[in-house]
């Protein structure tokens, strides 16, 4: 019912964010004078809304690579962020807001839904794209201008099934997903097919949906009573320590793997680290690395937010720094078209390799996945530690 | 003994969704007007208690004490500056009119809260009381909950029928301007209502997080939704129907997860409240009223 009228009420949350952002705004780039010539690069992502942590992080990772780019000289950069509160629909009117502005290139959109909308309008438009985080397989899929910095979703759910199994660190397996998110789906799918492949067994396989999010005893008692030792939970970390919680309270304590959503569950207020003691995941960034380039990141983004980075800011990082390897090596300059960058780019981003924070070595294919290594993590005492 | 320990988290979640149901009928009952921000008043009291105990480290009585007082005045607020306007206007332009609170609420959680979880200290603790050897458990969270349910349901018949207050609601809930003609002040019965409502909606949140501890700006919305649906489903304005609804909707729910689908569970609960409807169109408890032409 509540949703009928939804259209309605978006009169008002449109004013709402609005002023939200107007409030929040930051003074403009440093290096950027008006005159000088920048490259015009603009993004959108949920910056309110329910998945507002992962837009801002991966705009303040991008502003940050922006304002340190722009203190070196040379290549210039403005930013611009525009807000689609997860929302597909709104994601396209952000775009098209950014193209008024003059994007030259794009960051597409942090979250996949959304992305997938504005990978349509940028594919059409001929404006090249490099989404720090959206994962899924249609965004990418069937346009030449659109890469990702992140993982595709069946690469993780693979890459899941085959660390398991090269690890043996379980034998029957249980998973537990969020059947009405493109996310979730898509690692689920790829995790069945590979551990099928690998000979690893699923006893269990469970699903929740927005809504009925809160109680999970009907599939933690199936997977414990199916004799489950380890569960695979390809979701975001807030419906994963609920998991935790309620599996602590049944007394049930197989091993957990997560996959890069988990990332973030010891930064929630109040959440007893107990709790995820011993909790594997593949992810590209740590936060708790010794790398130099890390350890910098973390402390400038510590300063100026006030929070540990998580992976999606440092995913917005490596995409800025990303173009910028790619415009110098394609001599490419301010005044060109839109049109005539993208060629460049997708000619640049095809050849090139890449290191960042998120990964050595970094490449792309033709159909816009990155390929890198995950590395394994687990958590221990409260912090992340490297598993190999 | 499976079915048994699904039997509790049903009655668990159900409790849950109970007591939002009650506030939700309680408003409707008496003002004839689905509240729809009630589930982001729940929000409210469930930040400013989480915020009283783990910021200021208030012993938990005191802070679901003043989550009921915060929460009183922001529902007398919200109908003084939202609904009181539009008292004469058609129910739509009001419903709208609640929507559109509920995301005003949500929107200023986030600026204030911003969207990062936090993670609710239970206020109830996390013990349990457990039978046959450790094989059903209940958690305290639980008894605790069903214990509110049933206090304030028979505290707030008993408020209905017998307090001059509640005499003035129930006249208010059957013709506002018979009871204006009376004697009776209407405006001030109608605050009254949201006052007592969003007293409850704080106490709802509170134990909402308790028993699922994680808490976002958008915690409300979807109990909130249930919640509504499990009021209609019991006899909106019945008080004791949001009881019995919010605790069958819990049940089946679990059950339709355990013993159908996971992914269908939803979908059995919605088909049942329909098959219900159906046959019973005012709810397993709601009166039937003849409108005289």
């Amino acid at each position: 019912m509540k949703k009928k009228f939804a259209c309605l009420a978006m009169a008002m949350i449109m004013v709402l964010s609005l002023a939200a952002c107007g409030g929040k705004e930051e003074a403009p780039s440093s290096g950027s004078e008006s005159g000088a010539a920048a490259f015009m690069l603009g993004g959108t992502g949920p910056l309110t809304g329910g998945a507002a942590i992962y837009g801002n992080a991966a705009k303040n990772g991008a502003q940050i690579a922006v304002d340190e780019i722009n203190a070196m000289g040379g290549i210039q950069f403005e930013l611009k962020y525009e807000d689609d509160t997860h929302d597909p629909e709104k994601a396209v009117n952000a775009y098209n807001a950014l193209k008024d502005w003059g994007m030259q290139i794009s960051l597409g959109s942090v979250t996949s839904k959304p992305c997938e909308a504005t990978a349509a309008e940028t594919y059409a438009d001929r404006i090249f794209a490099l989404t720090p985080s959206a994962s899924s397989t249609a965004t990418t899929e069937g346009k030449d201008n659109m890469f990702q910095m992140c993982f595709m979703d069946p690469n993780q759910g693979s890459a899941s099934a085959q660390y398991i199994a090269d690890k043996t660190l379980g034998t029957k397996i249980a998973i537990i997903w969020k059947n009405d998110d493109v996310y979730s789906k898509g690692i689920h799918d790829t995790f069945t097919a590979k551990a099928a492949e690998l000979g690893l067994e699923i006893v269990s396989d469970t699903t929740f949906a927005d809504g009925n999010d809160t109680d999970f005893s009907v599939q933690l008692s199936d997977a414990q009573k199916a004799g489950a030792d380890l569960v695979f939970l390809p979701m975001y970390y807030q419906p994963a320590s609920l998991i935790f919680a309620q599996a602590s309270n049944m007394g049930y304590a197989p091993k957990w793997f997560g996959v890069d959503g988990m990332d973030g569950i010891l930064t929630m207020e109040g959440f007893d680290a107990a709790l995820a003691e011993g909790v594997m995941l593949l992810t590209p960034f740590n936060a708790d690395s010794d790398d130099e380039a890390t350890k910098a990141f973390v402390a400038e983004y510590q300063k100026r937010f006030n929070e540990i980075p998580n992976q999606f800011a440092a995913d917005g990082y490596d995409c800025v720094y990303a173009y910028k390897q790619a415009l110098e090596a394609a001599g490419a300059t301010p005044d060109m078209s839109a049109e005539e960058l993208c060629g460049l780019m997708i000619e640049q981003f095809t050849s090139m390799t890449f290191n960042g924070l998120t990964g050595d070595g970094m490449t792309w294919d033709a159909s816009g996945a990155v390929s890198k290594s995950p590395k394994g993590m687990v958590i221990e005492n409260g912090a992340y530690v490297g598993l190999d | 003994m499976t079915f048994l320990n699904f039997l509790i988290s049903g009655i668990s979640l159900g409790s849950i969704y109970a007591i939002i149901a009650l506030g939700y009928t309680m408003v409707y009952g008496i003002a004839k007007m689905l509240n729809f921000a009630h589930g982001d008043v729940i929000m409210v009291g469930a930040y400013i208690c989480f915020y009283a105990v783990s910021r200021f480290s208030l012993p938990p009585l005191a802070g679901v004490v003043l989550a009921m007082l915060v929460c009183t005045v922001l529902g007398m607020l919200v109908e003084r500056l939202a609904y009181k306007p539009l008292r004469a206007a058609p129910s739509l332009a009001v419903l709208i009119t609640a929507i559109g609170v509920s995301y005003f609420l949500q929107n200023t959680a986030l600026l204030l809260w911003s969207s990062n979880p936090k993670v609710f200290p239970s206020v109830v603790g996390n013990g349990k009381i457990e039978m046959f050897g450790g094989q059903l458990t209940i958690s305290h969270v639980t008894i605790v909950t069903i214990a509110a349910c049933v206090i304030i349901m028979l505290a707030l018949t008993w408020f209905t029928g017998n307090t001059r207050m509640g005499k003035a609601m129930r006249a208010c809930s059957e013709d506002k301007g018979a009871a204006q003609l009376m004697g009776i002040n209407v405006n001030a019965t109608i605050s009254m209502t949201f006052a007592i409502g969003s007293g409850l909606a704080a106490i709802a949140g509170v134990l909402l997080c308790s028993a699922y501890p994680t808490l976002v700006p958008t915690t409300g919305s979807m109990p909130g939704i249930k919640a509504f649906t499990a009021a209609v489903f019991g006899g909106i304005g019945s008080i004791p129907g949001a009881l019995l609804g919010g605790l069958l909707l819990g049940v089946i729910e679990i059950f339709a997860k355990a013993y159908i689908s996971t992914q269908l569970s939803d979908a059995v609960v919605f088909a049942v409240l329909i098959v219900v409807l159906l046959v019973k169109p005012a709810g397993l408890l709601g009166k039937q009223i003849h409108e005289k032409v």
